[in-house]
C-alpha cells in the first residue's frame, strides 16, 4: 500500500502529539474515571476503622481514605469518588465484571488471588495477621498462655488451620468451637463460651472498639499467628491505572518519611529538596510519566495527608481501635512501610 | 432365510408393534440420561482442569491440620482428612440418635397430652405444639444457645450438682472412669440381652397361663448389671475429675453447651410433629374399639397400652420414618450454633482443600446412607407393627 507523504506526516505528528499530552492515550479504566469525572471503589459493608458508613452516610476508614487519595491524584480538584459495599463473595466478581474500578477493602493479598483471578494487588496499606482477642481479667501477656482454653472463631480459608499450626508448634493444646461466621463466634466469645476469640488483628480491634460492652475490659495478645497483607486491588486490563494507584500508595508512605502532610503540604511546595521537588511536581515530570498532571502527588496528600495521618486518623492508638503502628510503620522505623525512589 | 433373521414384515410392522416401541423409548431415555450425565462429568472435569484445580480423592489421606472441638475417637491435627470426616460423622450420629429418642419421648408425651380431658393440659400441648411448628428451627436453635450460654454461670462460680459434676458455660462436667471404662457399656449390653430374653419368657407365659406379664422384673434386670458394675467401680477404681484451672475446667468428661442446645432445639421441634402424628394415629383408632375395651373391663391405662397405642403406631409409623429422616437432616443446622457435626468439618475441609465436588459427593453420600438405615428400620418397624395388627 502506497502512503502519501501528507498523511504519513500526519500521521506521525499524531503519535508524538499522542505521546506527549499522555492521558490521550491511558488504559481503559483511566479513560473510563476521567470521562465518568468518578472513581468507583468497593468497600467492606462495615469494619470500622477501614471503611464503614457514618451515620450521614459519608464513609470513613483507612481504605476510603486511600480511594479519596486516588481520586485526588486522578481527577484533580474535581475529584469525586463512590462508594459501593460488598460481601466477600461480591467484591472480586465485582471487580472482575468492571463494576468499580478498584477494591479497597480488606482482602489479603495471596499468590492464588493475585495470579489466577485476574487481578492485581498493587500494593499494602495495612499488614495485618491473625491474633487474639482476650478479656483482661485473665492477665494473660502473651498467647502462649492460651494452654487449654476454648477459642471461638469463624470457619474460614484458614483461621482454624493457622490456629492448630501455631497452637502445634508450640505444644499447646487448645479446644476450637468455630461458627460459620464472624458475627456469631463474636457474640458466643463476648457470652463467655470462649476464653479468646481469634480473628484478623484489624477485625479484632474493629470489634472491640463497636461491639465489646466495655472496651476497656478486652485486649489482644501482642502475637500475629499468619500473614494478612491488605491492599487495594485493580483489574488486569489496565496497567496505567494499576500503575497510578500502585505510585500513589508509594506517594503517602514517601510523604511521610520525607514529613510532607496535609497541613504543611503547601510550604513544602517551596523546599529545596529535590526529592520533595520531584514528589510535589516543582521538579521533573513524575507526574507525566504515570500519565498524570505534576500536582498528582500534592492533591492526594493534601486531601487525605500522608500514609501516618491516615492510620492515625482512622485506627491509631487514639481512636477507638487503638491500633499501634507495628508491621505499619516506616521502614526507618522497624515496620515494613517502604516507598519506591520516585525518580 | 435362516430363522434368526426378522422377518421383513415384522420390522415393518417394529414401529407400531406396542412392546417393541415401550422397550425403544426405554432404552432411548436411558441413553440420553446417560449421555447428559456423561457430559456433565466431562465438563465439570475438563473446567477443573482448565482451572488446574486438583481432583481425586486423595486428600482423604492427607493430614487435615485443624482442630476439631469434640470428638468420639482420638484425633489430632495430624490425622487424616478422611479420620475428621469420620469425627464429624460420629458426631453427627450421636445428635441424630439421641435427638430421635428424646423427640418421641417428648412427642408422646404431647401427643397423649393434646387428648387429654383435662382442660388446663390440652390447651397447654395445642399452644406448645402450635408455638414450635410455626416457627424456624434455625431460630430456635440459636434461641437455646444463648439461653445456655448467657444465662449459665461462668466456671469459677459453676455450680457442684454432684460430687464432681459441675454446670457452666463451658457446658456440663463430670468425672470419668479413668480404667476398666469398658465394663460400663458391658454391663449396658448384658442388662439388655437379660432383658429381652426375660421378655420372650414372659410372653410365652402369659399366652400360657393368660396372666398378664409384668414389667419391673424386666427393668431390674435391665439395670442390675450396671448398677452393680457402677458400685464395684465406686469403690476400687479411679475418677478423672474435672478440676477447675485459670480457662475453666479441666479434665473429666464434658458435654458441651452446642451439643446440649441443639439436642434441646431439634427434640423440642420434632417433639412437636412427632406429637401430632400420634395424636392423629390414635384419633384414628375406631370408637368402638374403646366400647369394646370398655366393655372387656379393661382400665384406661390398660386401653391405651394395649387397644389404641398398638393400632395408632400402624398409622403413625410411615409419618413417624419422614419426620425422624428430617431429624437426621436438620442436624446439619449444627454449623450455626458451633458444634462440630459432618457438615460442618465438611465445609472447612472445603476451605482447606478446595475440593469441593468430592467432599460434597462425600456428605451427600454419607447423609443419603443415613436416611436409608434409617427408612430401612423404620419398614422394618412398619412390617412388624402392621402384622401385629393384622393378625
Amino acid at each position: 500500500m502506497r502512503i502519501s507523504f501528507r498523511s504519513g506526516l500526519a500521521a506521525a505528528a499524531l503519535a508524538v502529539a499522542a505521546a506527549v499530552s499522555a492521558p490521550a492515550e491511558a488504559g481503559p479504566t483511566l479513560d473510563a474515571v476521567r470521562k465518568r469525572g468518578e472513581v468507583v471503589c468497593g468497600v467492606s459493608t462495615g469494619i470500622g476503622g477501614f471503611s464503614i458508613a457514618d451515620s450521614s452516610g459519608r464513609w470513613t476508614g483507612l481504605t476510603t481514605d486511600f480511594c479519596r487519595a486516588v481520586s485526588a491524584a486522578v481527577l484533580g480538584d474535581a475529584a469525586k469518588e463512590k462508594f459501593v459495599p460488598l460481601s466477600p463473595q461480591q467484591r472480586f466478581t465485582a471487580l472482575q465484571s468492571g463494576e468499580i474500578d478498584m477494591l479497597t477493602t480488606v482482602a489479603t493479598w495471596t499468590l492464588t488471588r493475585d495470579a489466577s483471578l485476574g487481578l492485581l494487588y498493587a500494593g499494602v496499606y495495612f499488614y495485618d495477621g491473625q491474633g487474639f482477642l482476650v478479656p483482661k481479667s485473665l492477665g494473660l501477656k502473651s498467647a502462649l498462655e492460651l494452654d487449654g482454653a476454648s477459642i471461638c472463631t469463624a470457619t474460614g480459608t484458614t483461621s482454624e488451620l493457622n490456629l492448630a499450626d501455631y497452637f502445634r508448634a508450640n505444644g499447646k493444646k487448645f479446644t476450637p468451637v468455630v461458627f460459620e461466621a464472624q458475627n456469631e463466634a463474636r457474640a458466643a466469645f463476648f457470652s463467655g463460651r470462649c476464653q479468646a476469640f481469634s480473628a484478623d488483628m484489624s477485625y479484632l480491634s474493629s470489634v472491640r472498639a463497636s461491639d465489646a460492652p466495655n472496651p476497656d475490659e478486652w485486649q489482644i495478645l501482642p502475637e500475629m499467628i499468619s500473614k494478612e497483607p491488605l491492599g487495594p486491588v485493580v483489574a488486569r486490563n489496565d496497567l496505567d491505572w494499576y500503575t497510578a494507584v500502585k505510585w500513589v500508595m508509594m506517594a503517602l508512605i514517601e510523604a511521610e518519611e520525607k514529613g510532607i502532610t496535609a497541613a504543611n503540604v503547601d510550604q513544602m511546595k517551596d523546599s529545596q529538596n529535590p526529592e520533595i521537588k520531584r514528589l510535589l511536581g516543582t521538579a521533573g515530570d513524575m507526574g507525566q510519566r504515570l500519565g498524570l498532571d505534576p500536582a498528582w502527588a500534592y492533591r492526594a496528600i493534601k486531601r487525605v495527608g500522608n500514609y501516618g495521618e491516615i492510620f492515625e486518623r482512622n485506627v491509631g492508638p487514639k481512636t477507638s481501635l487503638r491500633m499501634q503502628r507495628g508491621a505499619n510503620a516506616l521502614w526507618t522505623q522497624g515496620g515494613l512501610m517502604y516507598a519506591m525512589p520516585t525518580r | 432365510m435362516s430363522a434368526l433373521a426378522i422377518s421383513p414384515t415384522r420390522l415393518a410392522r417394529g414401529r407400531h408393534d406396542p412392546a417393541f416401541r415401550a422397550l425403544a423409548t426405554q432404552l432411548i431415555v436411558l441413553a440420553m440420561l446417560a449421555g447428559t450425565v456423561a457430559f456433565l462429568a466431562m465438563n465439570l472435569a475438563g473446567n477443573l482442569e482448565a482451572r488446574s484445580i486438583r481432583t481425586g480423592f486423595g486428600f482423604l489421606w492427607q493430614a487435615a491440620g485443624f482442630e476439631i472441638g469434640q470428638s468420639l475417637i482420638a484425633y489430632g491435627p495430624s490425622a487424616s482428612f478422611g479420620r475428621a470426616l469420620l469425627v464429624g460423622l460420629l458426631n453427627t450420629l450421636v445428635v441424630a440418635s439421641l435427638g430421635i429418642v428424646l423427640s418421641t419421648l417428648a412427642g408422646f408425651v404431647v401427643g397423649i397430652a393434646s387428648l387429654s380431658r383435662n382442660p388446663l393440659v390440652s390447651p397447654l400441648a395445642r399452644l406448645y405444639v402450635e408455638l414450635i411448628r410455626n416457627t424456624p428451627l434455625l431460630l430456635q436453635l440459636y434461641l437455646w444457645y444463648a439461653v445456655l450460654t448467657q444465662m449459665l454461670p461462668a466456671a469459677s462460680a459453676a455450680p457442684q450438682l454432684l460430687p464432681g459434676v459441675y454446670l457452666a458455660k463451658s457446658g456440663l462436667h463430670f468425672p470419668v472412669l479413668q480404667h476398666g471404662a469398658w465394663l460400663i457399656p458391658a454391663a449396658g449390653l448384658a442388662g439388655l440381652i437379660a432383658w429381652a430374653g426375660h421378655g420372650v419368657w414372659a410372653r410365652r407365659r402369659a399366652a400360657q397361663t393368660g396372666a398378664p406379664a409384668k414389667l419391673w422384673p424386666g427393668l431390674l434386670l435391665l439395670l442390675l448389671p450396671l448398677v452393680a458394675v457402677a458400685l464395684e467401680r465406686a469403690v476400687s477404681a479411679s475418677f478423672d475429675m474435672p478440676h477447675l484451672t485459670r480457662f475453666g475446667f479441666s479434665g473429666g468428661g464434658m458435654i458441651t453447651p452446642e451439643l446440649t442446645a441443639l439436642l434441646i432445639g431439634l427434640s423440642l421441634y420434632n417433639a412437636a410433629f412427632v406429637g401430632e402424628i400420634l395424636r392423629g394415629g390414635i384419633l384414628s383408632v375406631g370408637r368402638g374399639q374403646l366400647e369394646a375395651a370398655a366393655a372387656l373391663g379393661l382400665s384406661r391405662g390398660q386401653t391405651l397400652r394395649l387397644v389404641v397405642i398398638p393400632q395408632a403406631m400402624k398409622v403413625a409409623v410411615p409419618p413417624l420414618a419422614s419426620q425422624y429422616l428430617n431429624l437426621a437432616k436438620n442436624t446439619s443446622l449444627a454449623i450455626a450454633i458451633g458444634y462440630p457435626d459432618l457438615m460442618s468439618i465438611g465445609n472447612t475441609i472445603i476451605n482447606q482443600t478446595g475440593q469441593a465436588v468430592e467432599v460434597i459427593a462425600i456428605l451427600m453420600s454419607l447423609y443419603l446412607t443415613l436416611s436409608l438405615a434409617i427408612s430401612t428400620f423404620m419398614n422394618w418397624y412398619n412390617a412388624r407393627v402392621a402384622l401385629q395388627g393384622a393378625s
